[in-house]
């Protein structure tokens, strides 16, 4: 196992070389010109022009300017924002409020998903079920923009419940109403996937021997359903949980989280290179070490699944 | 919801050419506390994380200037209606319009106590207009004498004579320049400032009517915490106990805490709220013009827009243009038709210049003028808008080139560009082959800045390259005149050429729209669509 993880810790290095270098390509390659881009609608002298274009390093060809980036991240230097704060210092700052908000998110969907998946699927045709997969259903079509606006308007603006926007530390109070939103999408496919595996565990041999020896039913559901039933849940979970991580570009703006998706995005309008690449990588990195965590997890599940070195 | 962000991003860019100047109250009257007033409470009030670090001359984005204006304070200030009023000058004199004598008010502090004396201020201006500091205000100090567009070169015009008098000489007369002086190029700078300028710009030290409430009081992409500056004595006396101003990426989130009472002043309304804002808000919305000019530009480079039939063909489209209804419908009232090239809050402008009957809507005379122009050199082909396409602008261009296409029967239609930057950059090396976009949102509240930059030979924003040794006479008159009746006197006459020569085709004036919490109160915005912040009062 030692020897499946380091392979796939070597194969992140060649992955982190390559997104870098997509993204960083990318971001040179977007029109126009970011530098007269700051001076608005107004025309700027060449020679200012000049000045700071070299300043930024924007006058060198793309492939100096990529090994100009790569060489200040090897020795701890993410680049400058062009607010001149260091891209590192906003990495530390904006990830903390990211995973705060992925963390509360994931409770949510966790308990409230796996519960309302769990009574369906044992009450499989009733009503609770048929409800709970229409709105499931409904959940699943909304875009998350109009589930965060209507969250925002009602429970913000209209009853008051909580606040608006997110305030400055990011308390946690404030981040239940967004994290309640990015889990509402996924809280519906939970359900959905905790209900059939539920359904389908239920019918398994060994839940009817389980009954067959007189085990009473409050032992039988969590013990030899649910936990057999979790497999698939579990996965999604954890992919869920990188796609949280890697930020919500939309709902953050929505609710003014000072996390990574927002952050980015801001980087983005302005063509800040260093800033958006930092992110972008940062982000591809964790996505691999929670894909790897994933596909550990599943040796711990299910004893039958081994790896090769 | 995207396209609100987009617009965000863009309208902040747009404005980047706004600095934003400290209005400010023209004294005692409205800035008397209401009995249920707290002197200790702190105003909030949206604002976006600045694009560089807070140093005066590197600031000319509303989202840095914005603050600037509120820790600095400059030799003026411009009350609400844009007339100067001096902030750490005693006086500013001159005889002859081009040297300018000015003299410091006694015993100013910056916040950490170190004096405010010429030399802070000059040494600011050196450092500014000093090329390879590559500051963005750099082009403000053109006038002074010394001053090198393409070279280091001194500000040898600034003499300092003693601690609170110096002097400036300008490379030609120009009797408006002490309007220019409440902008933010021209504050000063503590001597602490230099040694490291970008860890100065993260935490700035000031003299003006604020100051940062800590070392870490800008929490990036979050907000900045200011506080009242006991040590500031000029004209801007707090009337609040601090001014916190948050950073949106997204105005609907702003607007949305505005409704939920987590933002106190609102200083630009999400478009996909102008239909509603005033509904919403009722006698706290705040819907009027300012000192931003839109237009669209036609290069006189363009094949049938120069000389003759140029000019036929250019009052031809400006008379096809439906502005009134297009304002109503697509802006919701929220842009006031153009009558001239400036501002309607700028002193000297008026409604009733004599060349201005070529902007109204005259169907039949514009099809007259077309069909003129068509018999010197027959039109062919379709006349297009470039704008970028991440701004709120497509919805405005489409009606525009409609009301054109339905006019004068020609095809119309719109040219998107991407991005703000990739239309910016073909706008700047000429390379955009259409008519495109234009707007102006000014820095100081003169005529002139509204119209020597944009349509004088050598001006540093002629996009469209319109040249008239006519106009170029009159802005040089204007500049040398001692009475500013008479300078604006030129400008009108320079304006009813152009509104001949329609180098640009004004199209109408932007308002400020905004809004404010049921707990504060004394909000008032200044003529370049700033809250008076510090005259605000909070129960």
């Amino acid at each position: 196992m030692g020897g499946y993880i380091l392979r796939r810790l070597l194969q992140a290095i060649p992955v982190f070389f390559g997104t870098t270098f997509l993204i960083y390509f990318m971001v040179f390659a977007m029109p126009g010109d970011p530098i007269i881009a700051m001076f608005g609608d107004k025309t700027p002298n060449p020679a200012l022009v000049a000045q700071l274009r070299a300043q930024y390093h924007l006058d060198q060809p793309f492939i100096v300017q990529y090994f100009i980036y790569i060489g200040g991240i090897f020795r701890g230097d993410f680049g400058i924002s062009y607010s001149g704060v260091p891209v590192g210092d906003i990495l530390l700052r904006t990830f903390p409020v990211t995973l705060k908000l992925a963390v509360i998110a994931l409770f949510f969907e966790t308990v409230f998903g796996i519960v309302v998946g769990l009574i369906s699927g044992l009450r499989k045709g009733k009503l609770f079920d048929a409800s709970s997969l229409v709105i499931s259903l409904i959940l699943i079509s909304l875009p998350i923009f109009v589930i965060a606006f209507v969250g925002q308007y009602v429970f913000g603006v209209q009853l008051g419940w909580a606040r608006t926007t997110v305030g400055p530390g990011a308390p946690v109070a404030d981040l239940i109403l967004p994290a309640l939103v990015l889990a509402s999408i996924s809280f519906a496919q939970i359900v959905r996937l905790t209900r059939s595996s539920v359904i389908e565990t239920s019918s398994l041999d060994f839940v009817r021997t389980a009954y067959s020896k007189g085990l009473s039913r409050n032992r039988i559901v969590p013990v030899h359903i649910l936990r057999n039933s979790l497999i698939p849940v579990v996965t999604y979970l954890a992919t869920d949980f990188g796609v949280l991580l890697v930020g919500a570009t939309v709902t953050e703006g929505i609710f003014n989280v000072p996390g990574v998706g927002n952050t980015l995005y801001q980087a983005i309008i302005r063509s800040e290179g260093p800033t958006v690449v930092s992110f972008v990588t940062v982000m591809v990195l964790l996505y691999l070490v929670v894909n790897l965590i994933v596909d550990l997890l599943y040796g711990l599940l299910d004893p039958r699944i081994r790896y090769v070195k | 919801m995207k396209k609100n962000r987009i617009g965000v991003g863009v309208v902040a860019l747009a404005a980047a050419s706004a600095l934003v100047l400290t209005g400010c109250s023209s004294g005692g009257s409205s800035s008397t506390p209401t009995s249920s007033a707290n002197l200790s409470a702190v105003i909030t009030a949206n604002g976006s994380e600045p694009q560089n670090p807070l140093i005066p001359t590197n600031t000319q984005e509303t989202g840095g200037g914005r603050i600037v204006d509120s820790i600095f304070a400059g030799l003026v200030y411009y009350d609400a209606t844009g007339k100067p009023i001096n902030d750490a000058a005693d006086s500013i004199t001159t005889t002859d319009s081009q040297t300018f004598t000015i003299k410091l008010k006694a015993n100013q502090t910056f916040s950490d106590g170190t004096p405010v004396t010429s030399n802070s201020f000059v040494k600011a201006w050196q450092y500014g207009a000093l090329l390879s500091n590559a500051q963005l205000n750099q082009s403000f100090f053109a006038p002074i004498e010394g001053y090198s567009a393409t070279a280091d070169s001194p500000l040898t015009g600034l003499t300092v004579v003693d601690d609170t008098t110096f002097t400036v000489k300008l490379s030609a007369p120009q009797a408006d320049f002490p309007l220019e002086l409440g902008y933010d190029a021209f504050y000063p700078l503590p001597d602490s400032a230099y040694a490291n300028m970008t860890a100065y710009g993260t935490d700035p030290i000031g003299n003006g009517p604020y100051k940062l409430a800590s070392p870490t009081a800008w929490q990036h992409n979050v907000q900045i915490d200011l506080v009242p500056n006991t040590s500031y004595t000029g004209g801007r006396k707090v009337q609040n106990g601090g001014l916190t101003i948050k950073f949106y990426a997204d105005l609907g989130a702003a607007y949305a805490d505005l409704q939920g009472n987590n933002l106190d002043v609102l200083d630009s309304i999400p478009s996909a709220d102008l239909a509603t804002f005033q509904n919403d808000l009722g006698s706290r919305a705040v819907n009027e013009p300012t000192a931003v000019f839109q237009s669209f530009t036609i290069p006189g480079r363009d094949a049938h827009f120069s000389g003759q039939e140029g000019q036929l063909r250019r009052q031809a489209l400006s008379e096809s243009i439906d502005r009134d209804t297009i304002t109503k419908v697509i802006f919701n009232g929220t842009r006031t038709p153009a009558s001239d090239f400036t501002s309607p809050v700028i002193n000297g402008w008026t409604d009733s210049l004599s060349g201005a009957s070529s902007l109204k809507y005259n169907p039949d005379d514009a099809k007259k003028l077309w069909a003129e122009a068509d018999a010197i050199s027959p039109w062919s082909g379709t006349f297009q808008i470039g704008y970028n396409a991440d701004g709120d602008h497509q919805a405005w261009v489409d009606a525009v080139s409609n009301s054109i296409k339905n006019t004068l029967g020609i095809d119309a239609s719109g040219a998107p560009v991407p991005t703000f930057a990739a239309f910016r950059t073909s706008v700047t090396d000429k390379s955009i082959n259409t008519a495109f976009r234009t707007g102006w949102q000014a820095d100081y509240p003169g005529l002139s800045d509204f119209l020597v930059p944009l349509y004088s030979t050598s001006g540093s924003s002629n996009d469209g390259q319109y040249s008239n040794p006519a106009v170029d006479a009159l802005f040089t008159k204007a500049s040398a005149e001692t009475s500013t009746d008479a300078a604006n006197q030129d400008y009108q006459d320079a304006q009813n050429i152009l509104l001949k020569d329609l180098p640009a085709i004004p199209l109408w004036y932007s308002n400020i729209t905004g809004g404010y919490g049921t707990s504060v109160s004394n909000v008032s915005f200044g003529w370049n669509s700033e809250p008076l912040y510090y005259a605000i009062t909070k129960s």
